[in-house]
């Protein structure tokens, strides 16, 4: 069908999204509180790092790729990598890592536009990662180690599994045990293994229902798109083993549902389901929704906003549950895993078209580089487009490419339905 | 009023390009002309150009498809528009028969486009964020060696010994020239190395087929890139008469198409075998 000239489609909101800005306030001012006034010591901790473990020893915890995707998604990353790549941090690594850093050096967050009385990001006692997702965590927290005199500590994970067997499971494992005692001097008290438990459940609790929620998308019409996703997932982030999460997604996932009942599409007329493979463009987030809203085009299901659910989590066996939950991962996986998963993705979502984005400075998050589009093209027949782009760094993107590419893409798709 | 005509305008980064054709496809007209920095004002002189060649008037527009980076910006003839690739994609389909690659190397990107049998697309692709493999390398190394675009291909026919250049970069491509400048390397065959880094760039892409037709600016200008392409193949490359309208003429056969004036692909009008190049 040739485009032509027609009243835009409105975005639908989420109801939930209301409650969803709330309880993302209500976490901010709670970490910066714990840091201003020093009544909860406060860990950072990596995206899909040990949170569980950090909660259940009282720390308030801070995501620095929460900060990062929100200096994306705020436009300012662009302006503040060049300050970390000045001090010998490569336009080429992490670009969450060079905006973050580069925020910092320059005394600036996003979080004191949105939340009046937050003055800067809550200054850490203690940074933990887990290198499950790529080394440069490691090498971020160790800037702030050094810059600010504090302990990073974490684990050290295995990666490119295609089998999440026991060895791997027993030494990450013991690499969350050893976390305990320099935590337990750090925030004062004694792990006390039931709060861990709770917290383990509560996490689990909370990626249940957040599978539900992506489930809702398997509808036809989907009643939410990867975009809507990248946003509802805060909680499931910086939230999961809090009682708060799993109160916010028992709340959308009664919207989505009830939206599924009424056949009530994220996207109007929803003629073409996309799946996305890698990071979201943060600063394009907006841009993005609105292109393929506009194309009647739903992007239904994703690799990234999946990867926040651990099915693996049980209470019962904490330290073994949470060691295998964060090394099950898309991102930890094989490429033949992961090809496998996107299969079963395709057939579960009933998908058009797979979208990889190419992001410049997230190669452990860019699956479009050994092959893969071609393999599951062959083995499924579902077409392909690699969008080259970046999560935080707009200088890696053309708009006007990445336009035409998904608007050619589209075209072939419904050329050949 | 005469007979309707069909308008493909290709607004390109680089080139604005139309075509006008009859509802049986046959090229009336055509104006290309520097995209400049107002892109209806440039569309609107090819336009009447492209209609005055055709013995044609704007009132005897039937119906206009725009197509290209500007695609948006000529309003005033259309407001029905197609992608580039697509409607390069539409042109081979009803251009050519069977299984094709058609290779659309322009001023700003380069385009890989394949077709099935029955003359779908079945995948594409564009160059990444670098001008490598595009017009506007061409355009910075003429620049850079004090040659007219215009002369380049009769220089790299000209080489006895073509100058391998290496890089990916356009600007590290530059620095291999001047290196091969300073080593006294004749300039014919600098020129041959740089056609021959276009045609690496692009063939690294993807995966051509056996049938191959190139298109795009680059090609209607350096008929030499596409010999030099059959070579590296190892078989003949379609070269069409007008590689540059492809796009244009492309987005004029969905003009065609979206008033019902025509089928599908007409065998009699096929490029055949003895166009090859």
């Amino acid at each position: 069908m040739i485009e032509q000239s027609k009243p835009k489609l409105l975005r639908k909101t989420i109801k939930a999204g209301e409650l969803m800005n709330q309880v993302m306030s209500d976490y901010f001012y709670g970490v910066n509180e714990a840091a201003t006034t020093g009544k909860q010591k406060v860990a950072w901790c990596t995206s899909v790092g040990p949170a569980e473990l950090l909660r259940a020893l009282g720390f308030a915890v801070h995501f620095p790729e929460n900060h990062g995707a929100l200096l994306g998604a705020t436009r300012m990353a662009t302006d503040l990598i060049p300050g970390a790549n000045a001090i010998g941090y490569s336009p080429d690594i992490c670009s969450y890592l060079t905006a973050d850093i580069g925020a910092y050096l320059k005394g600036v967050t996003p979080l004191a536009k949105a939340y009046p009385g937050i003055q800067s990001v809550p200054k850490p006692d203690v940074l933990v990662y887990s290198t499950n997702q790529c080394r440069d965590v490691q090498d971020w927290f160790g800037w702030y180690s050094r810059e600010l005199g504090i302990p990073s500590i974490g684990i050290k994970s295995p990666r490119n599994l295609n089998e999440v067997g026991a060895a791997p499971i027993e030494d990450v494992s013991q690499q969350i045990q050893a976390l305990v005692p320099p935590l337990e001097a750090i925030s004062g008290n004694k792990l006390d293994l039931d709060r861990l438990r709770e917290t383990v459940a509560l996490s689990k609790e909370c990626t249940e229902l957040w599978k539900q929620v992506l489930e809702t998308a398997k509808a036809i019409p989907a009643p939410l798109t990867f975009f809507d996703g990248t946003i509802h997932m805060g909680p499931a982030v910086v939230l999961r083993g809090t009682q708060v999460a799993v109160d916010y997604y028992k709340v959308l996932l009664a919207e989505l549902q009830q939206n599924v009942r009424d056949g009530a599409g994220a996207v109007e007329g929803e003629k073409v389901r996309l799946y996305w493979d890698g990071m979201p463009v943060w600063g394009r987030l907006r841009q993005h929704s609105e292109h393929f809203l506009q194309l009647r085009t739903n992007v239904v299901a994703s690799t990234y906003c999946s990867s926040w659910i651990f099915p693996a989590f049980d209470e019962k066996d904490p330290f073994r549950s949470m060691a295998q939950a964060y090394l099950e991962l898309f991102i930890v996986r094989s490429d033949e895993y992961k090809e496998q998963y996107m299969k079963r993705m395709i057939e579960e979502f009933r998908i058009d078209g797979i979208i990889y984005h190419d992001a410049k400075t997230c190669p452990n998050n860019s699956n479009s580089r050994y092959g893969l589009p071609k393999r599951l093209e062959t083995a499924t027949g579902v077409p392909s487009l690699v969008l080259s782009g970046d999560l935080n760094d707009l200088r890696c993107i053309s708009d006007e490419q990445t336009k035409t590419n998904i608007e050619a893409f589209i075209e072939q798709i419904e050329e050949g339905k | 009023m005469s007979k309707p005509v069909y308008v493909g305008l290709d607004i390109g980064s680089s080139r604005t390009k139309v075509a006008v054709l009859d509802a049986d496809r046959q090229l009336l007209g055509y104006a290309i002309k520097k995209s400049g920095t107002d892109f209806s004002v440039t569309a609107g002189i090819c336009l009447d150009a492209s209609l005055e060649m055709a013995g044609a008037t704007r009132q005897d527009i039937a119906n206009a498809v725009s197509t290209g980076y500007g695609k948006s910006n000529v309003e005033f003839v259309t407001t029905e528009s197609k992608t580039e690739i697509g409607c390069l994609a539409n042109w081979g389909r009803h251009n050519v028969s069977g299984i094709i690659t058609l290779i659309d190397i322009g001023g700003q990107d380069n385009k890989i486009v394949k077709l099935d049998q029955e003359g779908r697309r079945s995948s594409f692709k564009m160059n990444r964020k670098c001008a490598a493999g595009t017009g506007a390398f061409l355009e910075e190394m003429s620049y850079r060696l004090d040659v007219p675009l215009e002369d380049m291909d009769g220089l790299a026919r000209a080489s006895k010994e073509m100058v391998k250049l290496g890089s990916y970069c356009t600007v590290f491509s530059a620095t291999e020239v001047l290196e091969n400048i300073r080593n006294g390397k004749k300039v014919t065959d600098i020129v041959k190395g740089l056609f021959y880094s276009v045609i690496k760039r692009v063939l690294e892409m993807d995966l051509p087929t056996e049938k191959v037709v190139m298109t795009g600016g680059v090609v209607a200008h350096n008929a030499y890139i596409v010999e030099m392409a059959a070579e590296m193949l190892g078989r003949p490359v379609i070269r069409p008469e007008y590689p540059q309208l492809a796009g244009a003429m492309g987005a004029a056969i969905y003009a065609i198409n979206e008033k019902g004036d025509a089928g599908s692909a007409d065998p009699n009008r096929l490029i055949s075998e003895g166009e090859l190049q």
